[in-house]
């Protein structure tokens, strides 16, 4: 039934050739990052050599520690700030039957295919009219504004899914919908509101245009990938095993919250895909 | 007297268009989304509409820059360049996705987490990261060179060729999001219901009508998504072109994004960049509603 043994392996070679095509990439450039001043790696992706002095440098000259420390705080701000809004307003979506809560999911969906570009030119004016160019604020409240259509909606998903019982339950007892969204629909969405918040923190991490635009040259306030493209564009000072360093050191707290979170990244960014 | 409150109540909800806590629950996720989204959306088809270099005063010209966009051979080469874009991150991915999901509907997969995991990795990283692996790759002195050398091939500079550029940045494209096409259509393969594949085999069906009447049609949902995603990340494509070429050689991998940043924060022709974005953003939206709206109404018959 589940097809020829010929057929199984010829399958499983496919995947593996798939899967060798993509880490080759980032195993070429992890050994270019370990290897010896003078010398090149070999053809072959894997590190021959264990050498740190590559990453010591882009450390030093990329100013990556308060880089990554900017894309920290930035992540963090963004991720607490929109499931703030978002929780509450995706509940008032749910269930709701009446045309302007159709218009505005309509409105949202509009943010959800929107390219950046759209906005990026007068998002730039205003922080500049505000004076706040070049500080986290550039980058911490547009992030949260272009994340609610994404939170809002996939938010809705899961608080269709909750059965209804447990809304009315809550509205008999005479609690306020403040309590109801409060002590139960958060609670027992706990999963989910974890999923979500990873999502945003790996959109906000890896945003690049925004970042490149709205913190043009405040160097204290760069984040990790802003500071990786300059420092990589950098061609006066460029030896391309620091640079490559540098790409480790700001793939890496990336790949550690992929690796934790693998099942459930994977899931809550194609399922929320999919029941759009 | 509950009941008259109750009643009371009740007739206020038939009149508000929304119920109060919804209405305050909604609110402050508005004002985040109107002042940062859609507020600087209707501005930027403003600024479409004036000459403007981002400091003195604007003047209004009408559709100028539009005529400006579409007139400009630059302009609408950039345009051409994104369809070959959408041929390297959406259409190939999806097709060699489709393959590999036709592959696995056949065998039961051993070690699926791994690939998926493995697979899918290109989705959560910077792209900035992939571009800076990627400008490795295709160095002089990078892994394919060397390949290419060992097999006593002549260096080629990818990313400095007038006519290898534009392909060599697309194939980036492929590398990404081939990944999630087949980890989205392996998913998809394994919920199809082997009854459906039993009743074609019965028929006779080889596995190449097996693909078409059956894993394609079953994956609709999946192809839908995949199409719309890739096709988005095809169309902005900022990121990797801004970090491998710039545009360049020349402008053999201008596309309208890099077009929109040069014009908008560079040159300072503000109210151009404006037109393209706008551009853009219709072509978008004109592409993602032809792929969905089809499908939709498929499923609703």
């Amino acid at each position: 039934m589940t097809g020829s043994r010929r057929e199984t392996i010829i399958g499983h070679g496919v995947l593996i050739i798939a899967a060798v095509i993509a880490l080759y990439p980032f195993l070429s450039i992890l050994s270019l990052a370990m290897s010896r001043p003078g010398e090149r790696p070999s053809g072959v992706g894997i590190p021959t050599s264990l050498y740190f002095g590559n990453f010591a440098q882009a450390w030093e000259r990329g100013g990556f520690s308060s880089a990554l420390l900017s894309s920290l705080i930035v992540a963090v701000a963004v991720v607490a700030g929109t499931l703030l809004l978002t929780t509450p307003a995706a509940y008032a979506l749910t269930r709701g039957t009446s045309k302007v809560l159709l218009v505005l999911s309509g409105l949202l969906l509009l943010g959800l295919v929107m390219p950046y570009e759209a906005t990026v030119i007068p998002l730039y004016h205003m922080f500049e009219s505000w004076g706040l160019l070049n500080t986290y604020w550039a980058l911490i409240l547009p992030q949260i504004g272009l994340s609610t259509s994404f939170a809002v909606l996939w938010l809705r998903v899961t608080f269709t899914q909750l059965p209804e019982s447990l809304t009315e339950a809550a509205a008999l007892d005479g609690a306020s919908r403040m309590r109801t969204l409060r002590s139960i629909m958060v609670p027992v969405t706990v999963p989910a509101l974890i999923t979500l918040g990873t999502l945003l923190f790996l959109f906000t991490w890896n945003e690049f245009l925004l970042a490149l635009v709205l913190v043009p040259d405040g160097q204290t306030v760069q984040t990790a990938p802003l500071a990786l493209s300059f420092f990589a564009g950098n061609r006066r000072l460029s030896d391309p095993a620091v640079t490559a360093a540098a790409a480790v050191l700001v793939a890496l707290p990336v790949l550690v919250l992929y690796l934790i979170f693998q099942r459930r990244l994977i899931s809550g960014m194609l399922s929320g895909a999919v029941k759009e | 007297m509950t009941t008259v409150v109750a009643d009371s109540k009740r007739a206020a909800r038939r009149r508000a268009p929304v119920s109060w806590w919804r209405a305050a629950f909604l609110i402050p996720a508005l004002i985040a989304y109107g002042l940062f989204v859609l507020w600087p959306l209707v501005q930027t088809v403003q600024f479409s509409f004036y000459d403007w270099n981002g400091i003195t005063a604007a003047e209004p010209v009408g559709l100028a820059n539009y005529a400006e966009a579409l007139g400009n051979p630059e302009i609408r080469r950039a345009l051409l360049r994104s369809l070959v874009f959408v041929f390297f991150y959406c259409l190939l991915p999806t097709a060699l996705g489709l393959v590999i999901a036709g592959i696995m509907s056949r065998i039961r997969v051993r070690g699926s987490s791994v690939f998926r995991t493995i697979l899918f990795m290109p989705q959560v990283l910077s792209m900035v990261v992939v571009a800076v692996a990627w400008r490795w790759m295709y160095d002089a002195q990078g892994p394919i060179n060397a390949a290419l050398e060992a097999v006593g091939g002549t260096p080629v500079v990818f990313l400095g060729d007038f006519t290898l550029a534009l392909p060599a940045v697309g194939f980036i494209g492929t590398w990404v999001m081939s990944g999630l096409c087949m980890v989205l259509f392996i998913a998809g393969v394994q919920r199809i219901p082997p009854e459906l594949y039993e009743a074609v085999r019965l028929d006779g069906a080889g596995p190449i009508r097996e693909f078409f009447t059956i894993t394609v049609p079953s994956l609709r949902g999946e192809i839908m998504v995949a199409l719309v995603f890739t096709l988005t990340v095809a169309l902005r494509n900022f990121d990797i072109v801004w970090n491998t070429t710039r545009g360049g050689p020349g402008s053999s991998t201008m596309v309208p994004s890099v077009f929109i940043y040069d014009g908008a924060f560079v040159s300072r022709q503000v109210g151009d960049a404006a037109a393209v974005s706008v551009l853009l953003t219709v072509l978008i939206l004109i592409l993602t509603a032809a792929i969905i709206v089809p499908l939709r109404e498929r499923e609703a018959k």
